[in-house]
């Protein structure tokens, strides 16, 4: 390896006031049951939190508390609560660490996390939510509503599916009224919709500000600071005020030349979601050879804002429905993930991919090892594919994963030093 | 024809590549075609319709060694999805022209766009079917997603569904589920006069051939097992849950029974006996069939039902076929069933119905372990 690299340990403004919105979240949350406050779950991928904000229902994510537990370090012991009652060692261990939540006490009457009041299972792309949802709905006992959105399976959108979305869209407004009392008011959404595509536009431009040389940001493993405010607090003036400054930080950081790490040696394609129990351990075996990510596909989960849709206020719930269906990586296939992927490697000039495999999410990892074959034997970018989970400690295996990872970025190194004499 | 004559032509036929069975038909069909669908259901009404043979994409059972696909699907994906890509890359579903996918996992979702990349040359389709069963427009919504499949095989192979082949579809399809309940309601009247192994190679056959024949020689069979006589012997009834997917190896069914069980229900090759009740036979066919999807499907673990518990239609299963136990069997990595048995197992307890599970792979070939889990879970019901 040539000179230590090392992290700048830039955190700037951006995590700062991501942890300070998300904590803001997370109080509200807390205090929700004793003001009242309805409450609805919901999943992050294509989500329609537009909707529940304009029906004055607190969204909820059990996904982020599921992560947040991980990175915490305490997801262990709830996943193994969730076994002995009888979930599979092969079961994704998001839900199990929710599960365990409750069984652990940390989730229902009187906890910071409360039982939602109603459970909006946005059905986009996983089918692990369904019964996700269904568990959640029958534990808390609130009522369960499954938005079916028809899988991306056409060259074209298709109007009967965006009809078939808003139709259960405007289904879920009913819902609301009865919930909460109180009207809805479309005008009301149009506003907290126009917030959104402002922070749209912000996440995108960052997104767009990694094509530079060094990257402003690891689209990776900083993207977590953004993906909060994008896909939990989306349609809120704070999280547009948020990507308004994030740009802002990031343009400057790109006019000084400055990226995350003191170098950047390499610049990755990242597919797959993190280890969130390991974050900081598995960033660092990246960190050490100056590999930085330029792209990844994670950060698209929520919605892919990079390449220009908006939510549109004049056409409020048509175009809920169009990104629940076609703007978010999870509602596509895997091969259309092999096109993304593409076109993050040639517009951001990636050196390599990286495919992290989670066993816990099949949406995400079934098949990598054919889009491990599609990258390295017919498009000749250079692939590492390594293994270990996003909630479950017990996949992770540092020697191995520092093995395969040291192995490919000398050899890619190499592969480097060659090209240059050559050229 | 004698049962045993019967069940040992299934044998045979199970036993072939599907390649094989998709070639003799087109040999003796000229210019035919064949689509296979992936479990767990599929509109096969509509292949046939279009007057091409439907099959069943069922893995490689314990006959296909992995030599590509476990390079594409990793070790914790389950096996069926792993062995029916590798038939693909083998060649053994070779004379098969298309492959009909559905949402029924993130496993199967992937596989089938890893289908389409592998193998262009044929027609592969997949299908979002509704998992929300209560909305006003999900049967229209159905509908349109039938008839796109429709325009898919037109476009793919120049063959129209029209409504009046779909109306005789659905009938020929109606007569085909008829049969097959009868056999299932002859078993739990008479669980000794036809084995579980038996019914399932009968089942499996059936999901090989037109179901005009099917239906032919499934009268035969009827009328065969109303004059068999066996012993009844003194054993647990239970239902087996799970392997609605991922086929599991016969000598699993064997052991189920030989370790003192009669198996008097089952979710095996659930997606060929989908509806509680015949589809119905007046009004626009496509939509008959939507609506049937929607209303009249039996309870699955790769479908959401918003009207009903999850374990709901297992204990009204136990109940109607007066079963003394539930033996689960899952597939090992079937998140479906793995994640049902929590809600199931929890329904079951409320309702005081003992359980059992056995998880199993398509390829696992040693049952002694299962045989004394079997054993002692059956001797203690007995002595309970
Ligand atoms: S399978 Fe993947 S997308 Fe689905 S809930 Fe689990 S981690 Fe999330
Ligand atoms: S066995 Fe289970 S996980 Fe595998 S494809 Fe079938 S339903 Fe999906």
């Amino acid at each position: 390896m040539a000179d230590a690299v090392t992290e700048r340990q830039y955190q700037g403004r951006v995590h700062e006031r991501s942890r300070q919105l998300m904590a803001a979240w997370m109080g509200e949350l807390g205090r929700a049951e004793a003001e009242g406050v309805p409450t609805g779950a919901l999943m992050i991928s294509g989500n329609c939190v537009e909707l529940l904000r304009a029906c004055h229902v607190l969204p909820m994510f059990p996904e982020v508390t599921a992560l947040q537990n991980a990175i915490r370090k305490k997801s262990l012991p709830l996943i193994l609560k969730a076994e002995q009652v009888g979930y599979s060692s092969d079961n994704c261990a998001y839900v199990k660490a929710d599960i365990g939540l409750f069984l652990d006490g940390g989730m229902g009457p009187g906890t910071p996390i409360p039982f939602p009041t109603i459970t909006v299972c946005n059905y986009v792309g996983c089918n692990v939510y369904v019964k996700w949802f269904e568990h959640l709905a029958d534990l808390s006992g609130s009522r369960l509503f499954v938005l079916d959105v028809p899988f991306v399976r056409t060259a074209e959108p298709n109007p009967a599916d965006v009809r078939y979305v808003v139709s259960q869209l405007e289904e879920l407004i009913g819902l609301c009224e009865s919930i909460t009392g109180r009207k809805f008011d479309i005008d009301y959404l149009r506003e907290i919709l126009a917030h959104a595509a402002r922070a749209e536009a912000g996440y995108a431009r960052c997104k767009h500000l990694t094509r530079h040389h060094p990257a402003p940001f690891d689209a990776y493993f900083d993207s977590i600071n953004m993906m909060g405010p994008i896909n939990v607090l989306r349609g809120t003036p704070e999280a547009a005020h948020f990507f308004d400054e994030a740009v802002t930080e990031f343009e400057g950081l790109v006019s000084q030349k400055l990226g995350p790490l003191s170098q950047e040696r390499f610049r990755t394609v990242v597919e797959g979601p993190p280890p969130y129990p390991y974050y900081k351990s598995f960033r660092n075996l990246f960190t050490r050879w100056g590999a930085v990510a330029v792209q990844s596909t994670y950060s698209t989960v929520g919605g892919i804002w990079e390449w220009g849709f908006r939510h549109d206020p004049r056409r409020p719930l048509e175009s809920i429905a169009e990104q629940m269906l076609y703007e978010n990586l999870t509602n596509r296939s895997i091969t259309a993930r092999y096109d993304q992927i593409r076109r993050y490697v040639e517009e951001w000039e990636a050196d390599a991919l990286v495919i992290h495999s989670i066993k816990s999410c099949r949406l995400f990892s079934a098949g990598q090892g054919d889009m491990r074959d599609y990258f390295t034997r017919e498009l000749g970018v250079p692939t590492l594919l390594v293994e270990s989970d996003l909630e479950d400690p017990r996949y992770y295996a540092e020697a191995q994963l520092r093995n395969r990872i040291d192995a490919f970025f000398e050899a890619l190194e190499h592969r480097k030093l060659v090209g240059a004499a050559a050229s | 024809m004698t049962v045993d004559a019967i069940v040992d032509r299934c044998r045979a036929i199970v036993g072939e590549p599907l390649g094989v069975v998709a070639e003799r038909w087109k040999t003796a069909h000229p210019g035919g075609r064949a689509v296979a669908s992936y479990p767990v259901w599929a509109p096969a009404e509509v292949i046939h319709a279009a007057g091409m043979l439907p099959l069943a994409l069922l893995g490689g059972g314990t006959s296909v060694e992995l030599t590509h696909a476990d390079a594409r699907f990793q070790s914790f994906v389950c096996s069926i999805a792993k062995s029916s890509l590798e038939l693909g890359f083998q060649g053994l579903v070779r004379g098969v022209d298309g492959f009909v996918f559905s949402n029924i996992c993130d496993v199967a979702r992937n596989l089938a766009a890893i289908y389409k990349r592998n193998f262009p040359e044929a027609f592969v389709e997949y299908l979002h079917l509704p998992q929300n069963s209560t909305s006003p427009l999900v049967v229209g919504y159905l509908t349109d997603e039938l008839r796109r499949l429709a325009g898919g095989i037109a476009g793919a192979f120049g063959l129209a569904v029209t409504d009046g082949a779909l109306a005789k579809s659905i009938d020929t399809y109606n007569a085909l589920r008829s049969r097959l309940r009868a056999l299932y309601a002859l078993r739990i009247a008479d669980p000794e006069k036809l084995s579980t192994v038996e019914l399932y190679l009968v089942l499996r056959a059936a999901t090989l051939a037109l179901p005009e024949e099917s239906v032919d020689w499934l009268d035969t069979l009827l009328a065969a097992l109303s004059v068999r006589t066996a012993r009844r012997h003194d054993r647990m009834r239970v239902v087996v849950e799970g392997a609605f997917c991922e086929q599991p190896p016969l000598g699993l069914l064997e052991v189920l029974e030989e370790a003192g069980c009669y198996v008097v229900e089952d979710d095996l090759l659930l997606g060929w006996r989908w509806f509680s009740a015949d589809v119905a036979t007046d009004g626009d066919p496509f939509e008959r069939l939507a609506a049937a999807y929607v209303n009249q499907a039996v309870p699955a673990s790769t479908r959401h039902e918003g009207r009903q518990h999850r374990s709901a239609g297992l204990i009204e299963k136990v109940r109607r076929a007066r079963a003394d136990a539930v033996v689960f069997t899952p597939a090992k990595f079937c998140e479906p069933a793995l994640f049902d048995y929590v809600l199931m197992k929890q329904g079951l307890e409320r309702a005081g119905i003992p359980h059992l599970v056995v998880e199993f792979e398509e390829k696992m070939w040693t049952f002694e372990r299962t045989r004394n889990e079997i054993e002692t879970f059956v001797e203690s019901m007995l002595f309970d």
